[in-house]
């Protein structure tokens, strides 16, 4: 098996898919000639041409409607912004039109769009080009919001999502974009909407996903070395949300620490252990731990912007608390 | 223009109207809930541009979508089902007077946010000019939706792209209260048009003829490649907004000063005194109308609520 970046892995699952389907077809902001700010879409232009590759103004709120106009109308785009800051202006075609089309006019359209967005904070770009957001997406029913954190399942993924009739909104973290894996050459497909344990162990369960995961597994590394053995579920999806491997494990150890990029404040932690707490009660030894973002905008200086975000040394902390 | 096509019109026109003044009339009985926005006084629009289409065209709407849906050729049973929520009516009872469709008459319904089917339009054309089809969209919204991001960012791509649409404003002079001169910085819609390459042409919405050879001829330049087109309807609404509206924004005089230039009562006119229409033939259509409407009451009435379970139906199409 290979081992290639997250970035290649979604390259590769987004080519495939065009060879494969020849409604699919890739729009937005550099998209085309650019060859993606993120370099994503390297090559595409120049091998499947303007038709298809297709390099809209700066203007999100068209690029997500008229995505969801082309999916209605038969085709299988996937729309790209070129930060996930940027799709609050698209809020409205995402929320209340994606997601909606199926079920208000009876399940006479689908709308079978994949909206790509990198995300995330971590690289110096201020508070407006930092923010992890997931959670907002996640709130509505009618749309599937997934975000991997190996390249392994965002190939997979991404597969899925194009393959979906119904919206996705694929999240990818762009500090995970160099994050290498082993990715098979022949094809699969990971289902949307089914949690995945990355690590096995029996001590505490560590639930986190996408840049959270990764965060999550420094830790458990450090943790090995004093003996403390922890399972981590990568949630993957966070619309569909499948509880189920979570709730298997904290049956098993009884303890439990959400990690998570974005704020805490009604956050994937919040709904991760309510949910717990409502399926598990019985098995519950010690209170549930978040480890989230700091409740401010993020700021520019380096060292500053750290010490808001999630790190390895919290999710020790955390799980040190209640052991 | 051939009698009996003005007389087809003539049909639908009064239909829409009847229909809609019996849809008030099942509000104020609390029948019909939510929002209501009555098309009354702009019939022409819809029945003379959706008369011009071809079979392959597209029409899109915002939530006053009433007469647009009947003009398509709904199932008029099922539209007035819908109004009441019933499981029959073309949306199964979860979209309501704002959200009617049908998908086998290539209606992709009414749109509630102010320009927020605008985009959609544009992707719909998209698909059709992906697929090299000789499709185009009619994509219709008030006045109001040109003051909106949407319709700037929607007719620019479209531009850009030379996207298959015709845009169709219907001016009937009031976002909600708000006159047109109060909420655009220029108060001929068409010159907003210019600024993304669409020449644009006004038009008198009042006269369902006029109405139908404008659609005609902009739709050819879209299949001539002439690119996307718009058309400002100049109309007039005789309603509120919506059910409940005070009318404080506009005189009882200005409102019959319209009503003087009516759609129907404009075609009804020709047909009298250019086609030798009798007003017997006319009282007739009028008859007709009246029986299919309670007949569609009728099915409406007695058609079931919705089950339990379809509260969970069609959120995903995969589970």
């Amino acid at each position: 098996m290979a081992r290639i970046t997250m970035r290649q892995a979604i390259t590769d699952a987004l080519r495939e898919e065009m060879l494969r389907d020849e409604n699919v077809f890739i729009m937005g902001e550099e998209v085309g000639v650019w060859g993606g700010t993120y370099a994503v879409t390297r090559g595409f232009y120049d091998e499947f041409g303007p038709q298809r590759v297709k390099d809209t103004p700066i203007a999100e709120m068209v690029i997500g409607g008229a995505a969801v106009g082309a999916a209605m109308n038969g085709l299988r785009p996937v729309a790209e912004f070129m930060t996930i800051n940027f799709a609050f202006l698209a809020l409205d075609a995402i929320v209340n039109h994606a997601a909606k089309v199926h079920y208000m006019f009876g399940g006479q359209f689908k709308c079978p769009v994949v909206f790509r967005a990198p995300g995330g904070g971590g690289r110096q770009l201020g508070a407006t080009h930092s923010h992890t957001p997931d959670v907002i997406f996640a709130h509505f029913p009618g749309l599937k919001v997934v975000s991997p954190a190996t390249p392994y399942d965002a190939k997979g993924l991404l597969k899925s999502a194009i393959r979906s009739d119904d919206p996705v909104l694929f999240i990818e973290h762009a500090t995970l974009y160099q994050v290498r894996g082993e990715v098979p050459e022949e094809e699969y497909l990971i289902p949307i909407g089914v949690s995945d344990v990355k690590r096995t162990g029996s001590d505490v369960t560590i639930v986190a996903y996408a840049q959270g995961l990764q965060v999550a597994l420094e830790a458990t590394n450090e943790l090995a070395k004093e003996g403390i053995e922890a399972e981590v579920v990568d949630l993957r999806s966070l619309r569909p949300l499948d509880m189920g491997p979570a709730i298997t494990s904290f049956k098993k150890t009884f303890k439990a620490v959400i990690v998570e990029e974005g704020y805490r404040s009604f956050g994937i932690g919040a709904e991760v252990a309510a949910r717990l707490q409502e399926e598990a009660f019985d098995y519950m030894d010690a209170p549930i731990k978040r480890v989230a973002q700091m409740e401010v905008p993020l700021p520019y200086s380096r060292e500053l912007e750290q010490s808001a975000l999630i790190n390895k040394d919290r999710v020790i902390a955390a799980v040190k608390e209640i052991l | 223009m051939e009698k009996a096509t003005l007389l087809d019109w003539y049909r639908q026109m009064v239909q829409i109207r009847r229909f809609e003044q019996k849809c008030a009339e099942l509000y104020q009985l609390g029948k019909i809930g939510g929002f209501l926005h009555l098309y009354i006084g702009q019939e022409a629009v819809a029945v003379g541009s959706i008369a011009a289409r071809q079979e392959n065209d597209h029409i899109i709407t915002a939530y006053r979508d009433h007469g647009h849906a009947l003009a398509v050729g709904a199932d008029m049973r099922r539209v007035m089902a819908e109004m009441l929520g019933k499981v029959t009516g073309v949306s199964k009872g979860k979209g309501g007077s704002m959200h009617l469709a049908d998908v086998n008459k290539r209606f992709w319904g009414g749109y509630a946010i102010v320009g927020g089917h605008l985009p959609l339009a544009a992707g719909i054309a998209l698909a059709e000019q992906y697929k090299g089809t000789d499709a185009a969209v009619l994509c219709y919204f008030g006045d109001g939706a040109t003051n909106i991001g949407y319709f700037h960012e929607s007719l620019n791509l479209a531009g850009v792209w030379k996207l298959p649409v015709l845009w169709i404003c219907e001016n009937n002079q009031y976002g909600m209260g708000t006159a047109v001169d109060r909420a655009s910085a220029v108060p001929r819609i068409i010159d907003k048009a210019t600024a993304y390459g669409m020449k644009g042409k006004q038009v008198n919405g009042m006269d369902v003829v006029e109405v139908y050879q404008a659609t005609q001829k902009a739709l050819k330049a879209i299949r001539s490649g002439k690119g996307p087109q718009f058309l400002e309807m100049i109309t007039y609404r005789y309603e509120g907004h919506s059910m409940g509206d005070p009318l404080r924004y506009r005189t009882k005089d200005e409102v019959e000063k319209w009503r003087a230039d009516d759609p129907i009562g404009i075609l009804e006119r020709r047909l009298l005194q250019e086609h030798n229409a009798t007003q017997d033939e006319l009282e007739a259509i009028d008859q007709a109308v009246e029986q299919e409407i309670a007949e569609a009451v009728k099915f409406a009435e007695e058609s079931p609520l919705p089950s339990p379970e379809e509260l969970f139906t069609d959120i995903y199409v995969e589970a």
